[in-house]
């Protein structure tokens, strides 16, 4: 493999129902500061069927150019459509560095791509960085529950693949006076691309503020006993202006929705302000929260690993507690 | 119906602690499992064989002591497993990883290949559907519900923000989410059957087709450049008072951070 032949940073645009993912924009973005560093263009490939909005955005974060494929099997994802034209685009291109988005379309469609490529790929990467000597792209992940962060290279395959965790790489220097250039590209597609049936979507309709959005989370564990506790702590949340989040304990017992859901198999949030309510404070938790702000623990147990964590520490019953503090509350 | 079940022999990384003061794991007496999601996935294929009479192949990669995990799961119901080790395995990423599992598979009879949607050590999520391109079959990822009806499967795939109803023909490869199911206790009869009866094929470089440059950590596009425990951060004030006096804490630092 000639390494000097790939150049280019490109973003795996993510869109459903016609709609550009936050991540990628948070992705191009990030992908614009490493194009700069390295000397090179930042593109994006968007696959869909049917456009719902204005792309200008993209550029204004960071898209010298976007590669545009549009075809009816782009709808709704499908694994091989969307791999064959991301393995197309990569072949016919070359990019030294692509990303996609952490999700679970990112992380479906991804493996495909790179195993395709014959080329690594690195897994819900945290944070990136270029090593100064070699241009070789460091991406750091946490592992083993996030226990501990490891910082992986591929340096002699290109192109160099991660996926990346929504949420975590800061959406900065906006330029609107950046343009639009829009290529369409022509993917051999065949019908035995599709080579799953979809036969029903089912949206889920009660996620009312993404979590990773929220300024203000409050969060229930095991520890809060029973579903029914639920309302009070929405009740905090509404207080706050926030929503209500989770442990995966919690999701794992059904009181709540996997998109609540905080921690290394869940959502990584960074919210101002973070109410542990009942939580214990398991590493794969703290994984998913402990960029917080400012992160309250209330907790009956004196000894629970959260408390290391928190900025304040509150040792009892939360059931006690938390209407206290809504009476003090001022109405919002 | 012929099924493999792709499964990794884990450490709990739920038992594992950080020592508080140095900010690194006490690995020391934490026990190893089968990888949650890789149990469920077995547990659909047993489920499959209830009901459709399939034979049920489990395989693992790893050391010589991950026989463990496969007599676990030869005593959940299990017909076969193998156990591909050699030491020119070690070290490979998710790459030669499903490189290596593939050219396994490829000697098997299979209708359909379950492998869990991430290990709880690695969180990868990539060796089930890197293995399903090396063996060039659909993949459906994140499966919540599965029936099968004659050669299709019917499948729920579980996305953040919505389900998918997926019809699929076998041969293909899904990977399990641990809310499909509650996998089942080993019984008596089968724990006596896995250590008596039943037998682990153990299989190494020898025994499968790969090109010796795809192997470990010579196979593998990347390499781990460093790893570190983050920073551990001095925590805050701890009170143990009562609630209206904690609440009134409560209600002081948030005023004085000017979060309200």
């Amino acid at each position: 493999m000639n390494i000097s032949e790939y150049k280019d940073v490109l973003v795996f645009i993510e869109q459903r129902d016609g709609v550009v993912e936050k991540v990628s924009k948070e992705l191009v973005s990030k992908g614009r500061e490493i194009a700069n560093t390295l000397g090179c263009k930042c593109k994006g490939a968007l696959l869909i069927n049917d456009i719902n909005e204005n792309l200008d955005e993209l550029f204004h974060w960071g898209l010298d150019e976007l590669y545009l494929v549009k075809h009816k099997s782009l709808g709704e994802f499908m694994t091989e459509p969307y791999a064959k034209a991301m393995t197309h685009i990569c072949k016919e291109y070359k990019p030294e560095i692509v990303f996609f988005g952490a999700t679970s379309i990112g992380r479906d469609l991804a493996p495909r791509v790179s195993s395709r490529m014959d080329t690594g790929l690195t897994a819900d990467c945290t944070s990136l960085d270029v090593e100064e000597e070699t241009n070789n792209l460091m991406m750091t992940r946490p592992a083993f529950g996030g226990n501990i962060m490891a910082t992986i290279i591929c340096p002699e395959h290109r192109p160099q693949m991660s996926t990346i965790r929504p949420g975590v790489m800061p959406m900065i220097n906006k330029d609107e006076s950046r343009p639009s250039v829009i290529t369409e590209v022509a993917v051999p597609f065949t019908d035995a691309d599709a080579n799953i049936e979809i036969l029903e979507v089912v949206k889920h309709t009660h996620e009312l503020i993404k979590i990773e959005d929220a300024n203000v989370l409050v969060s229930a564990g095991r520890g809060i006993g029973n579903p029914s506790k639920l309302e009070l702590l929405g009740e905090l949340a509404e207080k706050l202006g926030g929503t209500v989040s989770s442990s995966r304990a919690v999701v794992d017992a059904g009181w709540t929705d996997r998109a609540q859901q905080v921690g290394q198999t869940g959502k990584t949030v960074r919210p101002d302000l973070y109410f542990a309510c009942g939580i214990s404070g398991a590493i794969q938790h703290l994984a998913g929260m402990e960029e917080s702000e400012y992160i309250v623990a209330i907790n009956k147990d004196d000894t629970a690993p959260i408390f290391d964590s928190a900025d304040l520490s509150i040792v009892g019953d939360l059931n006690a507690v938390i209407p206290e503090l809504i009476k003090l509350l001022p109405n919002k | 119906m012929n099924i493999v079940v792709c499964i990794k022999q884990v450490p709990d990384t739920n038992e594992v602690k950080l020592d508080p003061k140095t900010g690194t794991l006490i690995r020391d007496g934490v026990p190893s499992i089968i990888n949650p999601d890789d149990k469920a996935g077995l547990e659909a294929a047993l489920v499959l064989k209830d009901k459709f009479d399939a034979k049920v192949t489990v395989l693992t990669m790893g050391p010589p002591q991950a026989d463990k995990a496969l007599r676990e799961a030869l005593a959940m119901g299990a017909d076969e497993a193998i156990l591909l080790t050699d030491r020119k395995f070690a070290g490979a990423d998710t790459w030669a990883t499903s490189m290596t599992l593939a050219s396994a598979i490829r000697k098997l009879d299979y209708d359909l290949i379950i492998a869990g949607r991430q290990a709880i050590d690695g969180d990868t999520a990539q060796v089930g559907p890197q293995i399903a391109e090396k063996l060039g079959l659909p993949q459906v990822s994140y499966v919540k519900e599965l029936d099968r009806d004659g050669e299709h499967l019917f499948i729920t795939r579980e996305f953040e923000d919505r389900a998918h109803k997926i019809k699929v023909k076998m041969p293909c490869l899904i990977t399990t989410l641990a809310e499909l199911n509650a996998p089942r206790y080993m019984s008596v009869e089968g724990i006596m059957d896995a250590y008596r009866e039943k037998e682990i094929v153990t299989w190494t470089r020898d025994d499968i087709e790969i090109d010796e440059e795809a192997l470990g950590l010579k196979g593998s596009p990347t390499r781990v450049k460093k790893s570190f425990t983050k920073a551990v951060k001095a925590p805050g004030k701890k009170y143990d008072v009562d609630a209206a006096q904690a609440a009134q804490i409560i209600l002081d630092n948030l005023k004085e951070k000017y979060i309200i």
